[in-house]
């Protein structure tokens, strides 16, 4: 398609639509809210079924009922919210129910405040709810990706029958961007698991309740392996003159926009740093980060956030190098000159 | 025994023959406590829908408590939902399959104290869905605590000396909420006690089907059962205890009935048909221009005034023509409450290389449309940068001598023009007429696809015009 000039969050749901997606259910929270209102409007355009639930907990049940039925379907919302909906993405885990979440983060705790942060990713990374689960975890950087890695959550939740965030920050959300949708209209997969309503599925039972500790053992064991299957399988990142930096910076999203510009300006004056950008946050880039150690001598995480990726980086390269963090929280986003400056000094530190 | 011989012969179709899905070994008796009220519900569920000829379509969604199980004896389609969001997973189901009979099955702990949230809406949308709301004034699946339907007086495990009203509050009572509610059909309460009153329920089970299927919408059918075992009785004390305590405060009968008014709701399917949906998307078909080979560097434009000065949508019109004119663009608003304060302002970047950081906190191009707005970012603007000062609006003169300064009457050059408004475009015909980033006529072509009032646009046209002509005379 020609390009358009596109917010984050409304290629969120242009991108849904071509992905098949036909049911949304949500309720508004800043700076999520424009998802909510494009499915609302776009969404009934063709037939589509859009509904404002009554709260976050409503609308991921709603979610997990439309997507036993067979359709694609997703939710969105930001920190409140996506506390909210904990409970639900268990019981899609132990359902083995598909579905696509999208939260663009904002400051917490608490009632914070609606600018970015990036300390949702403890809670959607790791995941917040109970029992031995996993969500795939993709983190766009533009409104280009926020359309495409939607697209992407839709095929791999699909695939992995398991739920799939798109977790970025307030400005991914509500910048605007040039955006090329793909010419090709998708449409929800066959399930024969799925509750279709009909004579032939009739014998079908979603359900996550299994009461003999061995049946669920198994149901463990095989989440589990399709999880290392996912690890294997999934993972993705871009790296921005990151093979031969003596100082990688790992960052996603937003801070990955600010590093960019930081990376651009240092290698023209000579320091050989670099970005490694995980695209995917679960599966994590664990053996990416590993190979960047052969010439990285140094890694420097930034993150809007107290250090929640960071846990994450630590444990892939296994403390073989040094690990610096920058951070800063409460709705603050680092300026080019700052993050610069941290990786000077970083850099001066750590490496010869 | 006789109440079984005239409700019905054998085992009605929708009900498994063996209950396959059942853990250990016995498979044919039913989990639930003799004298249980639930296994009863279950079978006039089954030959309502085996009678109405409907199981095929039905979905079964059994809530927390007792009837987690209910998929045991089902035989339909069955999901299980979290602990009150029956009516929300049920919803998902109605709105995901509109030909689907949905049943959402729910004890009072489950719908009338965690999910009371879920049920009331649920109902105020009049989803096409039948709830089967079974009120056993206690917690059975947990050993027998207090409900939100418990009697004054009564003990339970966790109200050891009888429930209080100054403590817990009364009984409540949903059929009566329920039917306060406008989209609702159809409201019963019955009770299961005796052969009359069990037949009663299956009538009203049957007609809540009915009216499904003719796609009436929400019914409601809430039905007095026994917990023999949380209430510590006999199946026969059981009884007499819903006769005698239960029925008086929950009085059974008909609260809404609409029946004969109510229109049935459309069917509605989504399309497939890829040209209907990318119409829907308003996506335009082709490949647009990438890389225009001109180098321009990076162009940080801040532009600011107050709300309703168009700060926003000028940003947004300029990165368009920049787009078109096939450069990497980026928009950035300030968002949320921050509009409301009486300034408003975005970043826009427009460069020929890949765009990094879109806010931009040191302009290369600021224009400011009031006082506040160059008070706010005179000082950000990088050297050599260029300043477009609202001289209609704002007196002083710059206090930086680092900067270019361009000071243009931009309201009233758009007043005189005959929208005053329109302020924001000279702004930006000013902007074209001092950097070389693209023709004006780009702005043009982004008008004539945005704006769908002729007179506005030819408006926009002549303000951006006049704007550049200004740059040109000066
Ligand atoms: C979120 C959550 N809180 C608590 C529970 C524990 N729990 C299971 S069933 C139940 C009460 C069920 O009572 P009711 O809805 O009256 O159904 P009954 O068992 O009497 O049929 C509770 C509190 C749970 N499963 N989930
Ligand atoms: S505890 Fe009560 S509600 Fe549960 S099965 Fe026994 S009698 Fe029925």
């Amino acid at each position: 398609m020609k390009r358009e000039l596109i917010k984050g969050n409304e290629a969120v749901i242009k991108g849904a639509v071509l992905a098949g997606c036909t049911h949304y259910f949500g309720y508004p929270i800043t700076p999520a809210s424009e998802i909510a209102q494009a499915a609302s409007y776009y969404l009934p355009l063709f037939g589509g079924t859009f509904i404002q639930a009554e709260s976050e907990v409503a609308a991921i049940n709603m979610v997990y009922g439309a997507s036993s039925a067979g359709v694609r379907t997703m939710t969105a919302s930001s920190g409140p919210g996506m506390s909210l909906k904990q409970e639900g993405i268990s019981y899609l885990a132990g359902s083995e129910l598909p579905a696509v979440i999208v939260d663009i983060m904002r400051a917490g705790p608490g009632l914070g405040n609606i600018w970015p942060e990036q300390s949702d990713y403890h809670q959607v990374v790791k995941g917040g709810g109970h029992g031995n689960y996993k969500t795939i975890v993709l983190a766009p950087n533009s409104a280009q990706e926020m359309c495409d890695l939607t697209i992407l959550a839709f095929d791999l939740s699909d695939k992995y029958r398991c739920t799939a965030v798109v977790l970025t920050d307030g400005y991914t959300g509500q910048m605007m961007e040039p955006v090329e949708f793909p010419e090709e209209l998708k449409k929800a997969p066959y399930k024969e698991w799925a509750l279709y309503a009909d004579q032939k599925h009739r014998k079908n039972l979603v359900t996550s309740i299994f009461m003999s500790p061995q049946t669920l053992f198994e149901v463990n064991t095989r989440l589990n392996q399709r999880y290392k299957t996912i690890e294997n399988n999934e993972v993705l990142f871009e790296d921005l003159h990151a093979s031969d930096a003596k100082l990688v910076i790992v960052a996603y999203g937003i801070m990955s926009r600010v590093a960019h510009n930081a990376i651009e300006e240092l290698r023209a004056s000579g320091l050989k740093v670099g970005l490694m950008r995980p695209k995917t946050l679960w599966p994590f880039p664990v053996k990416k980060l590993k190979e960047l150690c052969t010439s990285a001598q140094a890694f420097l995480v930034a993150e809007m956030s107290n250090g929640q990726m960071l846990e994450d980086v630590k444990l892939a390269i296994e403390h073989s190098r040094p690990i610096e963090f920058f951070g800063t929280w409460g709705g603050t986003v680092p300026s080019v000159d700052e993050l610069k400056s941290a990786i000077k000094t970083t850099y001066e530190k750590t490496t010869r | 025994m006789e109440e079984k011989e005239i409700v019905t012969k054998g085992k009605p179709e929708a009900l498994y023959e063996t209950f396959f899905r059942k853990d250990g070994k016995d498979k044919s008796t039913t989990h639930y406590c003799p004298g249980c009220g639930h296994g009863r519900v279950h079978k006039l569920i089954a030959e309502s829908l085996n009678e109405l000829g409907v199981a095929d379509r039905a979905v079964f969604v059994s809530p927390v408590g007792c009837s987690v199980f209910a998929y045991y004896y089902m035989n339909m389609g069955n999901v299980q939902a979290a602990h009150g969001r029956a009516p929300a997973v049920g919803t998902g189901v109605a709105r995901a399959r509109p030909d689907s009979i949905v049943i959402s099955y729910q004890g009072d702990g489950d719908l009338a104290a965690i999910g009371t949230a879920e049920i009331l809406h649920a109902a105020n949308r009049g989803e096409n869905m039948t709830v089967i709301f079974i009120n056993n004034a206690i917690y059975g699946m947990t050993g027998g605590q207090m409900a939100p339907t418990t009697m004054i007086g009564q003990k339970t495990l966790t109200s050891p000396r009888g429930r209080s009203s100054d403590n817990e509050g009364f009984p409540i009572r949903m059929c009566e909420i329920i039917s306060t509610l406008e989209a609702p059909v159809y409201v019963e309460r019955t009770s299961c006690t005796d052969v009359k009153n069990i037949l009663k329920t299956k009538r009203a089970i049957k007609k809540a089907f009915k009216l499904q299927t003719e796609r009436k919408g929400f019914s409601f059918i809430e039905i007095l059962c026994a917990c023999p075992t949380g209430w510590k009785k006999t199946p026969r004390d059981s009884i007499k205890w819903i006769q005698e305590t239960l029925e008086p405060y929950f009085k059974p009968g008909v609260y809404k009935d609409a029946s004969e008014t109510a229109q049935p709701k459309p069917r509605i399917e989504p399309s497939t048909d890829p040209e209907q949906i990318f119409t829907a998307l308003n996506l335009q078909k082709g490949k647009s221009p990438r890389a225009t080979g001109r180098n321009i560097g990076e162009k940080r434009i801040k532009l600011a005034g107050f709300g309703g000065q168009g700060a926003l949508t000028a940003g947004v019109a300029i990165a368009t023509a920049g787009m078109h004119d096939g450069f990497d663009v980026s928009w950035l608003p300030s968002y949320g409450p921050e509009m409301r304060g009486g300034t408003a302002n975005c970043s826009v970047i427009i460069s020929d290389k890949r765009i990094g950081m879109p806010v931009v906190l040191n302009p290369n191009i600021l224009v400011a449309l009031n006082g506040p707005s160059l008070d706010s970012f005179e000082d950000d603007v990088t050297p050599g940068g260029l300043v477009i000062v609202n001289s209609s609006l704002i007196e002083r003169k710059l206090k930086r001598a680092d900067v270019k300064s361009v000071y243009v009457p931009l309201t009233e050059i758009a007043t005189n023009l005959g929208l005053k408004a329109a302020a924001n475009m000279v702004a930006l015909g000013v902007v074209l007429g001092c950097e070389k980033l693209f023709d004006k006529e780009r702005l043009h072509e982004v008008f004539k696809t945005s704006l769908k009032r002729k007179d506005t646009l030819e408006m926009n046209i002549k303000a951006v015009n006049a704007g550049f002509e200004f740059v040109q005379k000066h």
